[in-house]
């Protein structure tokens, strides 16, 4: 019976090892992201807060994970059958349960707190910078009473519409028809340092918008609006994908946000609108020239 | 198939064991028709695990199959439509086809043996429930025939709705739950009705094995949560069928309605799946320990407990809706509160086998397994619960890992460490142990390797449920160490599945009770007579065989003292 033994040590004891270098080298990668942690980089909040709230409990969790590991691999090696060995008879212990039931409470209590503490850093948006100031306005909260606005109620605010497979967005504009506004597909062009209000809207089926380094996902449903915001820092694309299922496709349902600093973002929303206008005149014109031609003497 | 002896056993040798009295007992019919057309519990249980086993094998092919359209990034292995009706198939098939009837096959065989009955209470019914779920299972693989569903075991409405899916693969998902649904809710009543009136003499309810607690509080969640989805699948059936707009958004109807009744089940469907698992390792682990049970009641209170918090915790599945906030908080601090049962069992477990004498047999390695492993999934469940952590973590690898961390390490561990405990009872033959280890250790680490870099993939932003994937990051490397790992999971698999082949056949015989068990099983043949006892005992504690065997033990002291002369 002792080589069985001895062999089970030499695998416990692999396993030890193993599991202990991986949590040795969990704080090392810690740093880059994506691989123990949730994707964050373009400086908004949300997106920060979500990563350490889970680097948090994360701390939390290794340290649950490595003591019930370590007790349960002891207990194995220590009272694995030998000659000799005799089982104590005992049915269980009021005092030890009562104990570990509480420290598991106790556990969950601090994992609220955190999450309290750090929520509204991830819920609640913050006032954009001056520099992108002139570029939000004033908001009404929606009746649902679902919608963070920022402390002085200014946001740029675009309506994020899912259809199979593609997003469409929608920017705001002074202009009374909303039929003039800006739009684009795919790729949505928002300017650092204002915090950007999205409204989500589904056209078919539910779908879910999700850019993974501006924080959570909220689903497209349709019948509903839902809400989320973010406040870029970094000029840059951020890139995601459409992270509910809906249909064949749903693959291939990409969205990207290009974020832009304010000028170079006005600049980009006058050629925008400079073209749908002149879109809109070049029809107006086909039109008239058709109605002309089919009126007759 | 067995004749039961007709005179009580001759104890010989020095150690004696405790063996069935089974006097005149009827032997089992053999031949076909008679498993067609049989109400014995054993037969049924056996024909419920058969049938388990044969979806298992074809769940995890499907599931091959989408590992290899994954291995690779920009993968055209296989088209989109195919990709979905895959991942369909492969979760509506775990989940209905194996490991409800799985359950149901180890409950159906072990709860009346358990308890010291000669049958369940309503052993027709049983049968029904039985050749339902062999409908249900027909009725939905049958769509291979036309077009199988594409919309996930889930089947979000609308996409399920016939605007977005014309084809009737959805309506074959929808009998499948009905039929497999009133199988099991049948069954449930049974096991229920079985386990309240018809216990040995003496087996109050602290006396009640924890095996069959878990089966008794699985078939309440079963009575609580299958009329929901049945109710959600009918109201998308007439949607489907007959114009009504129940889930329809276009004509004033809700499609998270869809989601509320389908995770009203859903979440208390994850419980059904794992606590009788619990059940099983709360009975593997203290007869392999030599010890008592570490806190029965507390077990016991754990399992309640789980259950009905289990209930009310449905919406953490959908903090990515348009949620008000107080429920987002309401819904992540229930989710909390059910980590307490969950994490006293855990130490429960731990202290079953402290100062015990752990014999490393193979029901006791899958045991261990599942500690190890449920836990990990234990723990990502709590950073899913934390709503704003979800929103990154919803519906992405992440959750992959952390269901099949729970899943399978929960449920399918279990189920497999009660195969190999309870195989030489079904069989009267021991199911090989080298290769039990085997296969152990192969599924061990191919289970890891599989799904824990699942959870890296979900961090790095990969979405559940897409036939593709652009080669950013680390993605497609983290892609092929899971399709590798599942290749390696699957011959640990095949392992057990060839063990039973052989050991049916030519394994070593068992004897009536070949582990020194604790319960009533194991006071009956293997396998045991068709009407399994033809006394029982007066029950005196949670582990009679034990009491028993000590019984007999004394006796024999006593003759022998008799015997010798002064
Ligand atoms: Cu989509």
């Amino acid at each position: 019976m002792r080589t069985p033994a001895r062999r089970l040590r030499r695998r416990l004891a692999l396993t030890a090892a193993v599991s202990s270098a991986a949590f040795v080298s969990i704080p090392a990668a810690v740093a880059s992201a994506g691989i123990i942690a949730p994707e964050s980089g373009g400086g908004t909040p949300n997106a920060e807060g979500i990563r350490s709230l889970y680097l948090l409990i994360g701390i939390l969790a290794v340290i649950v994970f490595v003591g019930v590991c370590g007790l349960l691999i002891h207990t194995l090696v220590k009272y694995r059958a030998s000659k000799g060995g005799v089982p104590s008879q005992v049915h269980g212990n009021n005092r030890l349960e009562v104990s570990w039931t509480v420290g598991a409470a106790l556990i969950l209590v601090l994992i609220s707190v955190v999450t309290f503490v750090k929520l509204g850093q991830i819920y609640e948006p913050p006032n954009s910078d001056a520099s992108a100031l002139p570029l939000t306005s004033k908001l009404t909260p929606a009746a649902d009473g679902r919608q963070k606005l920022p402390p002085n109620g200014r946001v740029y605010q675009i309506d994020v519409n899912g259809l199979q497979y593609v997003w469409r967005y929608t920017y705001p504009d002074g202009d009374t028809n909303n039929l003039n506004n800006v739009f684009s597909y795919e790729e949505m062009v928002v300017p650092t340092g204002a915090t950007v209000a999205l409204r989500i809207f589904a056209q078919d089926v539910q779908h879910s918008w999700w850019i993974p380094q501006l924080g959570g996902k909220f689903d497209a449903v349709p019948g509903y609006a839902n809400y989320t915001w973010f406040k870029i820092s970094e000029p840059g694309v951020y890139r995601g994908q459409c992270a509910e299922l809906c249909g064949r496709n749903h693959a291939n349902m990409v969205a990207q946000v290009r974020a832009l600093p304010p000028a170079k973002f006005q600049a980009w929303y006058d050629r925008q609108k400079a073209a749908i206008r002149n879109a809109d005149e070049q029809a107006a014109k086909a039109r008239n020239a058709a109605i002309k031609a089919t009126a007759g003497p | 198939m067995t004749t039961a002896p007709t005179t009580a056993p001759v104890k010989t040798g020095p150690a004696p064991v405790p063996e069935i009295v089974a006097h005149n007992a009827d032997p089992q019919p053999s031949g076909w028709l008679s498993w067609l057309t049989t109400t014995d519990h054993k037969r049924i249980g056996i024909m419920y695990m058969a049938a388990g086993w044969l979806f298992f094998i074809v769940g995890g092919v499907e599931a091959l199959v989408i590992r290899l359209q994954l291995a690779q990034a920009d993968s055209t292995l296989i088209t989109p439509q195919t990709y979905n009706a895959l991942f369909t198939m492969h979760g509506t098939t775990m989940v209905f086809l194996f490991l409800i009837p799985m359950i149901a096959g180890f409950a159906n065989y072990l709860v009346p043996l358990m308890i010291g009955a000669r049958d369940m209470a309503f052993p027709k019914l049983n049968a029904l429930s039985f050749w339902l779920l062999v409908a249900g299972g027909v009725v939905f693989y049958g769509s291979l025939l036309y077009s199988p569903a594409e919309c996930g075991w889930t089947c979000y409405a609308p996409l399920s709705e016939t605007a977005y899916s014309p084809t009737n693969g959805v309506d074959a998902w929808i009998f499948l739950i009905h039929l497999t649904g009133i199988s099991s809710f049948i069954g449930a009543l049974n096991i229920f009705v079985t386990i309240a009136n018809m216990r040995a003499p003496g087996m109050t309810w602290s006396r009640v094995p924890l095996f069959v607690w878990t089966m008794l509080t699985q078939s309440i969640l079963l009575i609580i949560a299958l009329p929901v989805i049945a109710g959600a699948v009918t109201m998308l059936l007439t949607d489907r069928q007959f114009g009504t707009h129940f889930f329809d958004p276009s004509n004033g109807g809700s499609s998270l309605l869809w989601q509320h009744l389908f995770w009203f089940f859903g979440h208390p469907e994850v419980y059904i799946l794992v606590l009788p698992a619990f059940g099983i390792i709360s009975e593997v682990l203290p007869v392999f320990s030599r010890k008592p049970i570490f806190g029965y009641r507390a077990i016991v209170a754990a399992t309640l407990g789980i259950a009905v918090i289990g209930t009310l915790v449905w919406a953490h599945h959908m903090f990515t809706t348009p949620l008000p906030y107080a429920l987002l908080v309401f819904f992540m601090l229930g989710t909390f509160l059910i980590a307490i049962p969950t994490g006293v069992k855990i130490f429960n477990w731990t202290f079953t086998l402290w100062r015990g004498s752990i014999e490393f047999t193979v029901p006791t390695l899958f045991s261990i397994g599942f500690l190890f492993t449920f836990l990990l999934g234990g723990i990502t469940g709590i950073f899913l619960a934390v709503f704003p952590v979800d929103w990154q973590l919803h519906d992405t690898y992440f959750v992959v890992a952390h269901f099949h961390y729970t899943i399978v390490g929960g449920a399918v561990f279990g189920i497999l460490a009660g195969l190999y405990y309870w195989f030489p009872k079904f069989s009267g033959r021991m199911l090989g142990e080298r290769m039990g280890k085997w296969s152990f250790w192969t599924i061990m680490i191919g289970f890891w390797v599989t799904f824990l870099v699942q959870h890296s993939a979900g961090l790095s932003g990969m979405p559940r449920r897409v036939y593709e994937y652009a080669d950013v990051g680390n993605l497609e490397i983290y892609n092929l160490i899971s399709t590798i790992g599942s290749f390696i999971l699957a011959v640990g698999i095949l392992l057990t599945v060839i063990n039973i082949v052989t050991s049916v056949r030519s394994g070593a015989k068992a004897g009536p009770d070949p582990w020194k068990g604790n319960t009533l099983e194991w006071f009956s043949t293997s396998p045991p007579p068709r009407n399994n006892f033809d006394t029982v005992p007066r029950v005196r504690s949670v582990e009679p065989m034990k009491d028993i065997r000590r019984q007999i033990e004394r006796q024999d002291r006593r003759s022998e003292e008799a015997a010798t002369p002064a």
